[in-house]
């Protein structure tokens, strides 16, 4: 029994909606949390090397491993002909994804062996022995070489339409056309991929991998291994970093590591090099977008036709859904009265991309604020009056239907720019930036703020689901489980929040556990921003449920009504007695009341109909509101970030701090996606940008040199979610649209703001000098 | 002559032999010792996730310096105290106000940088007082998170420079000299140590003379300094190198001195030893300096290495020949001096003898009224490698005309070269805008750069003819360089 029992206190210590330290932050501090290359091996554990295509797309004549076979240190090569079950990790169910390619390889780095070794070390260098013979194929890596080759979906395209954008882009006043580029991101995530696997009697086998989607590990396992769900376990307690990473790519790593496990009966570790990491896992889609927009002289839009090409690489994977996001996110925040968007989910020989922190939305919206820019510069307005006039209105404004047919319901856009715009001080910033401009010759400045509206749910109803697991043990202390991962958001805070207020209990007594498939089944990544929603929802649902029998137990010991049972910070009102939480619990548990609930929740009001293009996909919208002024030299293209505000919407917050450190942190991460990251593929189909050393994510010098970051307080959600909060892990990455299009403006001033300047992302120094001498041209 | 190095690792002193020349200092931490607070995240020096603190004793007292334990090879590290985030929470697991000051600002959310960061402001903390926000973010250059967005970390190192506690808490500050004792007891055997195994040899000499001798005997040996560029043959291309001969500890190459011709810096001199000699003698090289790699690259990286490797994009090569730098280069039996652009003969050749080694470099001070400046254009602003870097080196004469101009510029070219038709066709020339116009595309004459993923050879090309331009605008009183801090807020 601790101390807390016998203290009476206001509150209890990690309720719901305060600000509170990650649960892990004095671990990670000290280098005490365990990650999964951290874990004491077993003894012999024995460690995976990858044998890797060096051709973007070729027949394999011959493979020669011999020497492979006879290196120091050596146990085994697996090959396609060593996998039990199926040689397949798709997560889709196309079967369009070889654990290892047996006849043809299409993409440059795709595994084609793996090595098993005593060590690490000796594996990486037996795999470089490998003769591989080749035929060459023929190859294409990017969005305009697929069309020219005339390459195939790798899944089929949607389309999103209402009104009659054919005939109605004809009769408004004003019409441009044009396209852009937009980079794919590597996600880098610190700690790189990594499964260790260790074989179990019978046909059982463990696996700790870093996943965001334990269950999904499972299947896969299972199913290389050919084997049923129920031999495999899967755990994960952390990750270090995955922003959609760790999705679906872990699978990969996982299964080999099982499938060398049983074979060899000893406990068998994958952690690719870094370099290999980001060479054969996929990656954020690349985009071309092409845009056809007809409005009027105020800026107007009437109707809007635009396609959305993606480079999907050379499986489906997750395209499907990443390139229908895209779609759901081409209005941005601006009702379309007449609209078709499409989508092109293009096959190219390359990796495979996947989600990514957005999941194509990102690139939706920076095509829906391109044609913003378009507007704002043909007819020679702020950027900011074009997106005023075109916001989604109200309730009852007629112009509240997206793309989908979708109403929505619950826009606080206008009122979230509006404030930002005053607490910025944006028009007079603006105003001065004109000035410095019009005396400036080679310095020049930008300023832009730009919305983001983010549908939350997964598009894919099912997947809207969740389940936990609480324990309430005798001593009073508290087990949680539940689906969801823990990447570095912040969700096993939350939950734990969730559980400790409901139970009015101090944090401290939630012990947060690793997840597992054993425990939770049938679980959904934790992505799509909904780790929070779903998984703090089913604890809740837990918990509840054993609350409710405790409450039960108290009207029946105690011989009160309902009402009079109230529970208080660690103690619980019976009548006119205060019963500490711990004895309530031990005298529950004397009654043979269950003290342990499954919870359960699954999203209300969602439907989607992607043949149709109808539906509700969402079951609400996250808000916010960014603007960014920079400065660009223009005769290199070199630019600064000195100043962001933000304002966020975030529902009423779980947690302040954690929402914060996600909006904080998604902004900088999506800044990079527009400023440096760029990734290079030369002429042989090679992935040249493979290691920190050629790809460049944000510093801590690259940061808004002055940087504002708010909630909006006065948010609440509008739907009935846990503590009316919204998700937070994707919208904020689009906030740093405004970035991009503030560099854009400054790009626009050397051509008097008379031509959109049309700037590909990212926006590289290159990209902004290349925007420069076009528009000095014209 | 002993075959161990011994070190000291938090507070256990370390004979270690039997370990390969290219054993990483990360390996030995995780693998040898289970010290898995230290984490891989790049193994190329980039990232940061490996930060641990590497004391050394200097002329200035015991110094500790943040490394990139990835890259950092086992036998670098005799007569030296590593120091990993283990050794920082007090025995009653009380937090160290770097940690504690991370965790109330909640600068960590996956974690698995945090170390690193501890580390490195950990670094900073013990070397600095009083950081600017230029000093912090300058500590951080070579460390990545991929989740905060930076903001609550250096609000942490803000914080924890203004609760400074006693000296007594901090476990470096408490043992001091106890620590520096246990050094010099290190350093008072003065013998060659040659560490075998499997019959490969790590070779540390007893001094510059010793090196001179072991080199004429093993003229194949890799030289190692800081082994910022070495370490990723090992880690990424899996060479196997045999012998390496170790020379960051050597203290006859590590001397930086200053008189009223010039600098003189001595091969195995790091950037950051030479940042305070070379800011206050030539500004723009210390600016330049500062955009080197990371604060962990620039403790163990050596200018000496930077020329050395040859590489076409090594940063300090253009300023240093664009001032007439001159090179020393010393065998057993020897030593000659040659200009620093004539040993660049072509990509991947040098005009140094196998068993010759560099052994100092002299930087002429630049002339009094003249023009110098520097300009390093990367993607990404600190810690990138160059797509281009350009000095340019100017003295006018009475009239106004171009006297002396030496142009020189890395990226460009297979080797780092001088812009020489450039160079012809402004000198006797008036220095003004009309000149400059019309000798830019001269660049064309003395470059044909390639295109790849730093950037195409269109845009070096341009970016090369503007850097010109905004030389000149430089000259004429208007700075026009995008920084984000002035180096004298840093």
């Amino acid at each position: 029994m601790d101390k807390s029992t016998f203290e009476t206190k206001p509150v209890i210590d990690g309720r719901m909606h305060v600000a509170l330290k990650h649960d892990s932050a004095h671990k990670h501090v000290t280098g005490q949390a365990e990650y999964i290359d951290d874990i004491p091996e077993p003894a012999g554990t024995l460690h995976g090397g990858l044998g890797l295509s060096d051709r973007a797309h070729a027949e394999i004549v011959s493979l020669h491993l011999s020497a492979v076979k006879a290196a120091p240190g050596v146990l085994a090569v697996i090959t396609a002909d060593d996998i039990p079950g199926f040689n397949d990790v798709a997560s889709t169910g196309q079967h369009d994804e070889p654990l290892l390619a047996t006849t043809e390889v299409q993409f440059h780095g795709q595994p084609i062996f793996a090595v098993i070794a005593e060590t690490r070390d000796q594996a990486r260098r037996a795999a470089k022995l490998a003769h591989v013979e080749y035929r060459d194929l023929p190859h294409w890596t990017d969005i305009d070489g697929a069309r020219e080759n005339g390459a195939p979906f790798v899944v089929e395209p949607m389309t999103l339409k209402r009104g009659e954008p054919e005939t109605e882009i004809d009769k408004a006043p004003l019409r441009v056309q044009g396209h852009m580029y937009i980079g794919g991101q590597e996600h880098f995530y610190l700690e790189s991929h990594v499964a260790l696997a260790i074989p179990g009697e019978d046909d059982e086998v463990t696996v700790w991998s870093s996943t965001q989607h334990p269950s999904e590990v499972q299947h896969m396992v299972a199913h290389v291994l050919g084997i049923a769900n129920n031999a495999v376990t899967v755990v994960t307690r952390r990750m270090g970093g995955g922003f959609g990473g760790k999705e679906t790519q872990g699978n990969q790593f996982a299964a080999l590591a099982a499938v060398a496990a049983k074979k060899l009966k000893r406990a068998v570790k994958f952690r690719p090099d870094r370099d290999e990491d980001m060479s054969i896992t996929g990656k954020r889609h690349d985009f071309r977008v092409d845009y056809d927009v007809a409005f009027d002289e105020d800026g107007l839009i009437h109707a809007v036709d635009a396609t959305f090409a993606a480079r999907c690489g050379f499986s489906a994977d997750l395209s499907g859904p990443v390139t229908d996001r895209a779609l759901f996110h081409a209005d941005s925040s601006y009702y379309y009265p007449h609209v078709r968007l499409t989508s092109q989910p293009l096959k190219t020989h390359t990796v495979s991309n996947t989600a990514f922190r957005g999941f194509g939305g990102p690139q939706g919206m920076l095509g829906g604020e391109r044609i913003i820019e378009e507007i704002a510069y043909a007819t020679a307005k702020d950027p900011l009056d074009i997106r005023r006039l075109n916001f989604y209105g109200p309730r009852g404004s007629g112009r509240t239907v997206t793309p989908y047919h979708q109403e929505v319901e619950d826009n606080v856009v206008a009122r979230i720019v509006d404030e930002l715009e005053a607490s910025s001080d944006y028009q007079a910033r603006r105003r001065a930036i004109l000035d410095f401009n019009a005396a400036s010759p080679v310095i020049r400045k930008g300023i832009a703020l730009t919305p983001v509206k983010f549908g939350i749910s997964f598009t894919m109803t099912a997947y809207n689901q969740a389940g936990a697991l609480v324990h309430i043990y005798q001593d009073g202390s508290i087990h949680l489980n539940h689906g969801g991962t823990e990447m570095g958001q912040g969700l096993y805070t939350k939950v734990a929040q969730v559980v400790a207020d409901t139970f009015q209990v101090d944090i401290d007594r939630v012990k947060i556990t690793a997840t597992t498939t054993g425990k939770v089944p049938n679980t959904s990544a934790t992505a799509a921003s909904s780790g929070s929603d779903l998984n703090g929802m089913a604890a809740y649902d837990a918990a509840r449920q054993i609350k409710e029998r405790l409450i039960e137990f108290a009207v029946r010991q105690w011989k009160v009504a309902r009402e009079k049972v109230e529970f208080l910070p660690n103690r619980v009102r019976i009548g006119g007695e205060i019963v500490p939480f711990d004895t309530l619990v031990r005298a529950a548990y004397y009654d043979r009341v269950q003290l342990s609930a499954a919870g359960f929740y699954k999203t209300p009001k969602i439907h989607w109909d992607r043949k149709a293009g109808r539906g509700r996909p969402f079951y609400y919208f996250a808000y916010g509101a960014a603007v960014s002024e920079v400065a660009i030299d223009t005769l290199t293209g070199e630019y600064l970030v000195e100043r962001t505000d933000i304002l966020h919407d975030v529902g009423k917050s779980l947690n302040p701090a954690i929402d914060i450190g996600q909006v904080e942190g998604g902004f900088v991460q999506g800044m990079g996606w527009l400023t440096t990251e760029e990734l290079w593929w030369d002429d042989r189909g090679r992935l040249r940008t493979h290691a920190p050393s050629t790809y460049k994510i944000p510093l801590a010098s690259d940061r808004p040199k002055v940087f504002n970051v708010k909630l909006a307080e006065w948010s609440e959600n509008a739907e009935p979610t846990i503590g009316r909060s919204k998700a937070v892990g994707e919208p904020p990455f689009m906030l740093a649209i405004s970035v991009f299009e503030a560099i854009s403006m400054a790009v626009a001033s050397v051509a008097d703001y008379k031509v959109c300047p049309r700037l590909d992302a990212p926006a590289t120094p290159e990209r902004v000098l290349m925007a420069v001498e076009r528009l000095k041209a014209m | 002559m002993s075959e161990a190095i011994r070190f000291i690792l938090n507070g256990e002193e370390v004979t270690l032999g039997n370990f390969g020349p290219t054993e990483t200092l990360l390996d030995y931490l995780r693998l040898r010792r289970r010290l898995t607070g230290t984490k891989e995240g790049c193994a190329e020096g980039d990232c940061g996730a490996c930060t641990v603190l590497v004391g050394r004793l200097t002329e200035q007292g015991l110094r500790y310096e943040s490394v990139n334990a990835c890259i950092r090879f086992l036998g670098s590290l005799h007569g030296t105290h590593v120091v990993t985030v283990e050794h920082l929470a007090g025995r009653d697991g009380e937090l160290h106000p770097v940690q504690q000051a991370m965790v109330d600002c909640h600068g960590s959310q996956c974690g698995f940088c945090t170390p690193g960061f501890v580390m490195s402001l950990y670094g900073l903390w013990l070397s600095n007082g009083e950081p600017t926000r230029a000093d912090i973010e300058s500590a951080l250059q070579g460390n990545l998170c991929r989740c905060t967005g930076y903001e609550p970390i250096v609000k942490a190192a803000e914080q924890v420079s203004r609760n400074r506690p006693s000296s007594l808490f901090d476990p470096l500050e408490r043992d001091r000299i106890q620590i520096m004792a246990r050094l010099w007891a290190i350093h008072a055997e003065v013998d060659t140590i040659v560490v075998e195994k499997d019959g490969a040899r790590s070779i540390v000499p007893a001094s510059a003379a010793a090196f001179a001798d072991i080199l004429a005997e093993e003229p194949e040996a890799t030289i190692v300094a800081g082994a910022t560029d070495v370490g990723l043959w090992v880690t990424k291309q899996m060479r196997q190198l045999d012998p390496v001969i170790f020379i960051n500890h050597l203290a006859e190459l590590q001397s930086v001195t200053a008189d009223e011709t010039g600098i003189t810096i001595g091969a195995g001199v790091s950037y950051t030893q030479a940042f305070d000699v070379l800011s206050e003698e030539i500004p723009p090289l210390g600016r330049l300096i500062d955009r080197i790699g990371g604060q962990q690259v620039r403790n163990m990286g050596t200018i000496g290495g930077n020329i050395a490797n040859g590489s076409p994009i090594g940063d300090t090569p253009p300023p240093l020949i664009a001032l007439g730098a001159e090179l020393t280069l010393r065998t057993h039996s020897g030593r000659r001096t040659i200009s620093l652009e004539d040993f660049f003969l072509a990509y991947g050749k040098q005009d140094r003898l196998p068993s010759e080694f560099v052994e100092k470099i002299f930087v002429p001070r630049p002339a009094e009224g003249s023009h110098f400046a520097v300009y390093k254009i990367s993607k990404r602003r600190d810690e990138d490698i160059s797509a281009l870097c350009g000095a340019f080196n100017l003295t006018l004469d009475g009239d106004g005309k171009v006297a002396k101009i030496r142009i020189a510029f890395g990226g460009m070219a297979a080797t780092p070269k001088r812009a020489k038709h450039v160079e012809e066709a402004l000198f006797g020339q008036v220095w003004s805008w009309g000149v400059i116009s019309a000798v830019r595309d001269l660049f064309d004459e003395d470059y044909a750069p390639l295109t790849d993923w730093r950037a195409t050879a269109e845009y070096r090309s341009l970016t090369a003819k503007n850097l010109l331009t905004r030389f000149f605008l430089e000259t004429a009183g208007q700075s026009h360089e995008l920084r984000r801090f002035e180096l004298e807020e840093a």
